[in-house]
């Protein structure tokens, strides 16, 4: 026995015993140290600004004098609600932008999950050919603006509605392309889906790998039918996944601003999206909020509606057991015909657009198409008053590549910070195992996921358009674009990093410490190399999307930190076609090239010995 | 060398008590193992010493450190108490060649450069892998993982070492051969060591000392040789030897042990006492005889399962069996009679209720 102390029972709670062992515990503790630390972080950048909109919202502002000039800054009003709602002005506010956005949103969503269904089946389940190509191939609209499809839709439907000049097809035929044709719904749910259904079909046909074609067999063997089993073993076993694919596709829809604004906006057609756009561009924020809210609102009652249908049983494809085996059906004389539908469906989808807006790019007078106008000028011309409002060509002007070195930084500042976040709410999760801090964690990092982008990004203005306690006013900073892209993105990333470090045994840390290695050194000899495979695929998504993205950073973006895509939007407005599909372009072969590397990259970086152990 | 003590630990997970009150000493340079069932707190105790686990209460010191005391406020983390540690899985990190494994720890101990070379093939050769330092772990076969992991701590040179399993994972021949460079790592490095395992034949071979655990208990301490012929309690008498030691119950009458089938003569102390008993003798110290004796019991041959060197037998006196084992390789038909006898000196005898040995022979 200690002669200092008896070694049985414990000191009281409040003696200074004890405090100093909490204190002690807890500096013990890496992970229940850097939990706390990620929990307060993700806390004030995802619920403090949501919680702010909220206040901000039921709070008389100063831009709402113009409409009541009696009224009393800062005060507790309900204005904002009963404009949107309840005045004549709800109509067009928030009534048709409702029925627009959800019209938008199931019709794609159905579009989507069926095409991207079809295709899983097909590349998965049966004998096609060239699956090789068709597979990387279909991962291609990822790497592309998701409005890319509305910019080569305008080239080829455009019509003299706007002002400028006409399409392809009007070029072509002397027709006047109609303008439901043209613009509005039916060309809005056309393009989106023919971009959303790459979503639909990764998550599908990840499901339908894992979906064992023994079980299958098995239904064979017990008398039923082709179409029975499909109903009754394949479909439940999909159901998870092909809910999350309904989800993530229609949360996305809602909160999709390229797309509905250069198709829509011409025509007056207004979604949610749109509509808080132009609430902020009237600077009637009040209105943007409360519809960012309602978005939110939407958003989380159709994961709940989804998760009461299909239930929470996440983990159910993944239970194949051993014995897996995956069994490609025989198309037989249908073999031939349904690759060639394939190949003029990627085409479309791929393909052409990009040639249609390298067209566009060339053609020295908009609208005119022959071979005789093509120039290289929009590319490399150096500035031409009679021309494009003196714009040069992309690879001399300033702005462009201004914002194309923000995009970069953008993008790579977004998956450096991400990956690092993602690692670390992994490592408190994994490692803090059963705690209610890892947890509730788990839960916040996930939070963005339903904040629609675009009502993400007006959340972020409500928050960061004035300065809070030390951290100055974000508001037009290149800081606020890396952080909400992080943001956004951590709910994939965060996964990434829990896989990752689920992947990395415990003992294999523990030894190190044991053996005398601080922390820090565990973290960059240990942790980081042996989770770095995961992360750089999660990285790698992240740069991705941060260099495509423009719904969420949209409301974000003024000349002091613009990106590539908000330039694109920028000549879009007005209406100079060959910049912005040659700005376009770039920005696609830039992603492209450098994800290209970045898969070679990591692929020879002798990945494949960390499986072993 | 230094003594590792624990005082009055208590560990719990949630509302399960694992650890119940554990006082235990390892002396200076002791190789102790610690033996049980699993699941009875064996992981869980070493890991209280390594600190990677928090004791509810208690005090542990290492040599004249406490490293942890729940009165005293005091709990050092792992990397400040001077361990060393051996996981069933090794823990090599696979991304790092053998040579970087094994440096890894001495470079944030800040040696010097030749400090740390020498180090490094020194310990390679121990446990002879010298030319082996540039292969990745995954490049390597069961044996030599765990001679690495050895290296690592040869290199490191900790005064107090723990293993957990570390056998375990290997094939039967291996392990003999892996027991002998377990056993000469603890030499080398003069540490005081904690070994567990619940593999008796380990546990026997290889400790100075030996602690029985079931159900977060201690059972028994003592030297292997103690808790083999001396065990304190019918949970140790059981759980040690293979085969497994033969029980009798009865009753005591006319100074022996009425068990039905058998009687068991009694020692002069317990033949007053009355009431039931347990008696208990190892197969290898009952007597046997092909012939009929006076007073020995006849027995009918049942399986016979010779192993080499030796041979099991199960035998049946009227409704009781028993198991014998003999030296040397034994044939015999099915219901062949034999006479057996107890040796008394060879009988331990047990209280049923509360199990503990009252007088061993
Ligand atoms: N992290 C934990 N959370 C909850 N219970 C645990 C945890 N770790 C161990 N236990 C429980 O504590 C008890 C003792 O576990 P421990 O790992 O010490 O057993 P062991 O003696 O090492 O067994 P084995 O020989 O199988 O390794 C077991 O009942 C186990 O289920
Ligand atoms: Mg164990």
């Amino acid at each position: 026995m200690s002669d200092t102390a008896a070694p049985r029972g414990k000191p009281p709670i409040f003696s200074k015993q004890n405090l100093v062992y909490q204190v002690y515990r807890f500096k013990n503790k890496p992970e229940i140290i850097i939990g706390v630390l990620c929990l307060a972080f993700l806390s004030f950048v995802v619920l403090v600004p949501l919680i702010q909109i909220i206040k901000d919202a039921f709070t008389f502002q100063s831009y709402d004098l113009a409409y009541q000039p009696d009224g009393e800054v800062g005060a507790f009003t309900l204005f904002h609600f009963d404009r949107v709602f309840n005045q004549p002005i709800s109509r067009a506010l928030f009534v048709k932008p409702l029925i627009n956005s959800l019209k938008m949103g199931f019709a794609v969503t159905l579009i989507a999950i069926v095409v991207g269904s079809s295709l899983a089946w097909l590349m998965v389940r049966t004998n096609v050919h060239f699956k090789g190509v068709f597979g990387a191939m279909l991962v291609f609209p990822y790497m592309m603006p998701s409005w890319v499809m509305a910019l080569a839709w305008l080239s080829l439907f455009k019509n003299d509605r706007i002002g400028g000049s006409e399409g392809l097809l009007t070029y072509l035929t002397g027709v006047q392309v109609p303008d439901w044709v043209a613009y509005g719904y039916v060309p809005i749910v056309f393009t989106l889906a023919m971009h959303y259904y790459a979503y639909t079909y990764l998550l599908i046909s990840g499901a339908l790998a894992t979906v064992d074609s023994e079980l299958e067999e098995a239904g064979a063997t017990c008398g039923l039918g082709k179409w029975k089993r499909i109903r009754i073993i394949t479909m439940p076993l999909l159901m998870p996944a092909l809910g999350s694919a309904v989800v993530l596709t229609f949360i996305r829809i809602l909160g999709t601003f390229g797309t509905p604004a250069l198709l829509g906006l011409p025509v007056r057609f207004f979604t949610f999206s749109t509509q808080i756009y132009a609430s902020i561009n009237a600077r009637n924020q009040g209105d943007a909020y409360v519809l960012a809210l309602v978005l939110i609102v939407l958003a989380i009652s159709f994961i709940w509606i989804n998760s009461r249908i299909i239930g929470v049983r996440k983990s159910y494809v993944t239970m194949t057991g051993k014995g897996f085996r995956k069994r490609e059906g025989d198309l037989g004389k249908w073999r031939w015909p349904a690759t060639i539908i394939v190949i003029l469906f990627l085409c479309m989808t791929v393909v052409m657009p990009l040639l249609l807006l390298l067209w566009e790019s060339l053609t020295l007078i908009p609208g005119n198409y022959s071979l005789s106008n093509l120039t290289t000028y929009f590319w490399s011309g150096q500035g031409n008053v009679q021309l494009a409002y003196g714009e040069p060509g992309v690879i001399h002007n300033k702005g462009i590549l201004g914002a194309l070195g923000n995009s970069v930084k953008l993008g790579f500042m977004a998956a450096l910070f991400n990956g690092a976040l993602g690692l670390l709410v992994g490592y408190a999760v994994v490692r803090g195992r059963g705690a209610k801090l890892a947890r509730w964690l788990e839960g916040i990092a996930f939070a963005p996921y339903i904040f629609p982008s675009i009502a993400l990004g007006a959340i972020y203005i409500g928050m960061f358009s004035t300065s809070i306690g030390p951290i100055p006013a974000l508001y037009g900073t290149f800081t606020i674009l890396v952080l909400i892209t992080v943001i956004k993105n951590l709910p994939f990333t965060s996964r990434t990093g829990i896989a990752a470090m689920l992947q990395i045994h415990q003992s294999l840390e523990e030894t190190a410490r044991v053996q005398g290695i601080g922390w820090f050194r565990r973290m960059f000899r240990i942790i980081v190399p042996l989770s770095m495979s995961g992360l750089v695929a999660g990285m790698l998504l992240t740069f991705i999307t941060a260099m495509r993205e423009l719904s969420l950073i949209i409301l974000l973006i003024s000349p002091g930190n613009m990106v590539l895509t908000g330039v694109i939007f920028g000549y879009q407005e007005q209406d100079m076609a060959q910049h912005s599909s040659a700005v376009t372009l770039m920005l696609v072969l830039i992603i492209i090239t450098i994800s290209v590397i970045v898969r070679l990259l990591s692929r020879g970086a002798g990945v494949g010995r960390l499986n072993a152990t | 060398m230094k003594q590792i003590k624990l005082s009055g630990i208590v560990k719990s997970y949630g509302k399960e008590v694992v650890v119940k009150n554990l006082d235990l000493t390892v002396e200076p340079g002791e190789f102790l193992t610690i033996l049980g069932p699993s699941g009875c707190g064996k992981t869980t105790t070493l890991r209280m010493i390594a600190g990677l686990e928090e004791p509810d209460e208690g005090l542990i010191e290492l040599g004249d450190r406490t490293v942890f005391s729940r009165n005293e406020g005091i709990i050092l983390p792992p990397e400040m108490r001077g361990l060393g540690l051996i996981f069933q899985s090794y823990a090599l990190w696979p991304h790092m060649t053998v040579a970087k494994n094994i440096t890894l720890a001495l470079k944030e101990q800040r040696l010097s450069k030749s400090d740390i070379e020498a180090r490094l093939a020194n310990a390679l050769k121990l446990v002879q892998l010298e030319g082996y330092a540039k292969r990745y772990p995954s490049e390597l076969s069961g044996g030599q993982q765990q001679r690495v992991a050895v290296a690592r701590l040869i290199a490191l040179r900790p005064s107090f070492l723990l293993m957990d399993e570390p056998l375990s994972n290997l094939d039967a021949k291996l392990r003999t051969e892996m027991r002998a460079s377990l056993k000469r790592l603890h030499r080398d490095l003069e540490a005081t060591t904690v070994y567990v395992t619940h593999d008796q034949i380990e546990a026997l071979t290889l400790s100075d000392r030996v602690i029985i655990m079931n159900e977060g208990r201690i059972m028994q301490e003592g030297t292997p040789f103690e808790i083999y012929h001396h065990p304190a309690n019918l949970f140790v008498a059981e759980f040690i030897g293979d085969p497994g030691i033969n029980l009798f119950t009865g009753i005591v009458s006319d100074g022996a042990l009425d068990c039905g089938d058998v009687t068991i003569p009694l020692p002069e102390a317990l033949a007053k006492r009355g009431g039931k008993l347990v008696a208990a003798i190892r197969p290898e110290k009952l007597l046997v005889s092909n012939e009929a004796k006076s007073g020995w019991v006849e027995v009918k041959t049942e399986i016979l399962q010779p192993t080499g060197a030796d041979t099991i037998l199960q035998v049946k006196a009227g409704e009781t069996t028993m198991t014998l084992l003999q030296s040397g390789f034994i044939t015999l038909a099915e219901g062949t009679s034999l006479w057996i006898d107890f040796d008394p000196e060879a009988l331990s005898f047990f209280d049923p209720e509360t199990q503990e040995n009252l007088r061993d022979g």
